[in-house]
Parts: structure tokens; C-alpha cells; sequence
């Protein structure tokens, strides 16, 4: 009864904020529960990993119309960190990011298709180095609940595989890092 | 031949010291160049960067060991016919030579050392990081690195122009006592 109740209240409140269907979620960069990551060939001998470590963004979910979801992401591309101070000066240099002309790199969703209980693609656009290129993310809702400190959070995890010369990057790493997969894992805390 | 300097000559170490240096710093400029534009496959691409570091922080040895040599030796002094401005302006650029080379092996140092990484020396040794972290300190380092390069490569073309203009055109003992020529004062006639 008391749930019940409680539940109208929601129903309400939400309602209210005319967002019924779709829960806003803010990627939680402060408590550090999300991770932009990318891999590339080395040679074709061993995967390097790298990671950006500033950006920021939202994504709505609704479970009942995850159709209607949206992701939004803006990166800092010169926090760009593979763990060498050489090699990322020269990833952030016009020879790949170019990050002084193109200090941000953005994915806004364009649209969502579920694929299953928990996978999706989510299709959007990507801007990198600026240009900007429609891909598709590989998604999987990695769970969602109630944390133990009174929020309500979910986690996504979504990549994609991009070719270096469509974003316009110049150097060639030869003929086994063409591309390079991108990797967004992220938590959101419910608005 | 002569090891400490007198009043009128250059002794051997101080005339070897110069030309090293002057060999180095236009050898590393090449280098340094020539490096940051190699292809990812270039069987050079990771001994340039090697040979250019190991060479650079050698070179800071060697330019102290110049500073040392200069303070404690005299200088012999200024040829009769050099003009007030024209010493003014030699020692002007001489300071800054010597101080931009100075900033030039530091801001190198900086920029491979920015996140908490050694420098390998010839793989003798390798000399730790002591200032990393600094906000965007690779990409700050790398463009004093760069700019203050550019500008001693500048100001040595200067130096040598004025030593050429004393050689040729003034026709006096200048750049001779820098080669360790006996002078020959050619003023008399």
C-alpha cells in the first residue's frame, strides 16, 4: 500500500518534469565509474590501450522504451593517455588528434535498435579531429539498480571500430592499425 | 700548444670545448628534425630519438664542463680594433647562447621525462625525471624545445657572420685565435 502509494507519487512527480518515458542519467565522472578506452594494433603483434581521461556526457534509458534512449558524449581529446609521455604528446600533435584545432570530440546518438533483453545498437554521429562520421555501437546494458548510497544507476558498455583515415588522421602505423576500436563503458546515476 | 687561454690566445680546451659544442648543437638541430618526420616504419624510428636524447644530456655535461672551464680560465681580451659596440654585442650574444643551450637541454629533458620516465644514456646509465606532471608539460617543453632551438640556430648564424665579417672584411685576428692560429696582425700595412 505504502508502495503503492509511493509509486503514484513518482508517477506524478515525473510527470510533472515531462519525463515519464525516459530517465535522465549523468555519466558518473565524478566517482569515476566511466571509461572512454581505445585499442589499435601494434604491428599486428599486441593490442595498445589507451584512454581519455576527461569527458563528460548523458544518456536517457528507459527500460519500457529503450527505443527512445539518447547518449551524448563530449571529450577532452587532449587528455588522451596511452601511459607514455613521447608517444601521447605525438597522439595529440597534427600527425593524429590535432587537438589544438580540435580540442573536442563529441557522439551524440542518432538512434537506438534493440537487438536483445540487454544489447543494442546505438547509431550516432561521431565527431573526431573534426569530421564527422555516422557509426554504429555495439551496446549491452551491463545492469542497472539502486546503489547503496540512495541513487539509482546504470551501466552501458558500447564500441565501434573506426578507420584512422576517415577522421582524417595523418600518420601511417602501417598495414595492421588502420583502425582502431573504440570503447565506452560507462555508469550513469539517474537524474 | 697552449691548454689554458692568455691574454691574447684561446687555449686548446676552450677553443676544442667551442667547436664541440658548435658541432653538436647544429648535429642535434639535423637530428632532431629529421626524426620528428620518420615514418612509423623507419628502421630509425626508435634510435633516432635514442642517439638524440643520449647525445643531449652528454651535451649538458659537456656544457657545464665549458661554464666551469670559462670561469676559471681568463679571457684574453678584446683585439684593439674591435669597436665598444661591436664587443657589447659579441658578449650580448655569447650570454644568450649560453643560456638558451642551457634552456634548450632542459625543456628536451622535460618533455621525455613528463610522465615519471628515466632517460637512457647511450644505455649506460639512464637519468631520472625529477619535474613531471606539470600541466600539458610534453606539449609546453616540446614547443621551448622547438622555438628556442630555431632561435640558437639563428643567433649562431649570427655569431658566424660576425666572425666571418672580422675575418674577411676587417681583416683581423678574430676568427683566427678561435681556430688556434698564430695571429697574424695584418693591420700594420
Amino acid at each position: 500500500m505504502k508502495k503503492a502509494f509511493a509509486g503514484i507519487a513518482l508517477g506524478g512527480l515525473l510527470a510533472l518534469s515531462g519525463s515519464l518515458h525516459a530517465a535522465e542519467y549523468v555519466i558518473d565522472k565524478e566517482g569515476q565509474h566511466a571509461f572512454i578506452n581505445f585499442k589499435i594494433s601494434h604491428l599486428g603483434y599486441s593490442w595498445l590501450y589507451g584512454r581519455f581521461n576527461d569527458f563528460d556526457g548523458t544518456f536517457t534509458w528507459d527500460a519500457d522504451k529503450p527505443e527512445d534512449s539518447q547518449v551524448n558524449v563530449t571529450i577532452d581529446t587532449a587528455s588522451v593517455d596511452s601511459n607514455h609521455a613521447e608517444r601521447d604528446k605525438h597522439l595529440r600533435s597534427d600527425d593524429f588528434l590535432n587537438v589544438s584545432a580540435h580540442p573536442e570530440a563529441t557522439f551524440k546518438s542518432t538512434a537506438v535498435e534493440m537487438t536483445g533483453e540487454n544489447t543494442a545498437k546505438i547509431s550516432g554521429d561521431l565527431t573526431l579531429n573534426g569530421v564527422t562520421n555516422p557509426v554504429v555501437l555495439d551496446a549491452r546494458l551491463l545492469g542497472q539498480g539502486e546503489d547503496p548510497w540512495g541513487g539509482y544507476r546504470a551501466g552501458f558498455e558500447g564500441s565501434t571500430k573506426l578507420t584512422l583515415k576517415d577522421y582524417d588522421i595523418q600518420m601511417d602505423l602501417g598495414p595492421a592499425s588502420q583502425e582502431v576500436e573504440l570503447i565506452l563503458s560507462v555508469e550513469g546515476i539517474r537524474q | 700548444m697552449l691548454i689554458r687561454n692568455t691574454s691574447t690566445r684561446y687555449g686548446v680546451v676552450a677553443i676544442s670545448l667551442h667547436w664541440l659544442v658548435a658541432l653538436v648543437v647544429i648535429g642535434l638541430a639535423i637530428l632532431g628534425l629529421w626524426m620528428t618526420d620518420l615514418t612509423y616504419y623507419s628502421p630509425y624510428y626508435r634510435t633516432a630519438p635514442f642517439w638524440h636524447k643520449s647525445i643531449g644530456l652528454t651535451f649538458a655535461a659537456v656544457l657545464a664542463l665549458r661554464l666551469i672551464w670559462r670561469m676559471f680560465n681568463r679571457r684574453p681580451s678584446h683585439l684593439p680594433n674591435h669597436k665598444r659596440w661591436e664587443t657589447r654585442l659579441a658578449g650580448l650574444v655569447h650570454g644568450l647562447l649560453y643560456v638558451l643551450l642551457a634552456v634548450i637541454v632542459v625543456s628536451g629533458y622535460l618533455i621525455s621525462t613528463a610522465r615519471g620516465d628515466g632517460i637512457s644514456v647511450f644505455g649506460w646509465f639512464e637519468v631520472p625525471a625529477l619535474l613531471t606532471g606539470l600541466t600539458s608539460q610534453a606539449d609546453r617543453a616540446g614547443f621551448v624545445h622547438y622555438w628556442v632551438a630555431i632561435t640558437v640556430l639563428s643567433l649562431a648564424g649570427l655569431h658566424a657572420l660576425g666572425a666571418l665579417k672580422h675575418h674577411f672584411i676587417d681583416r683581423d685576428d678574430t676568427l683566427r685565435r678561435m681556430l688556434g692560429l698564430r695571429p697574424h696582425n695584418t693591420k700594420e700595412s
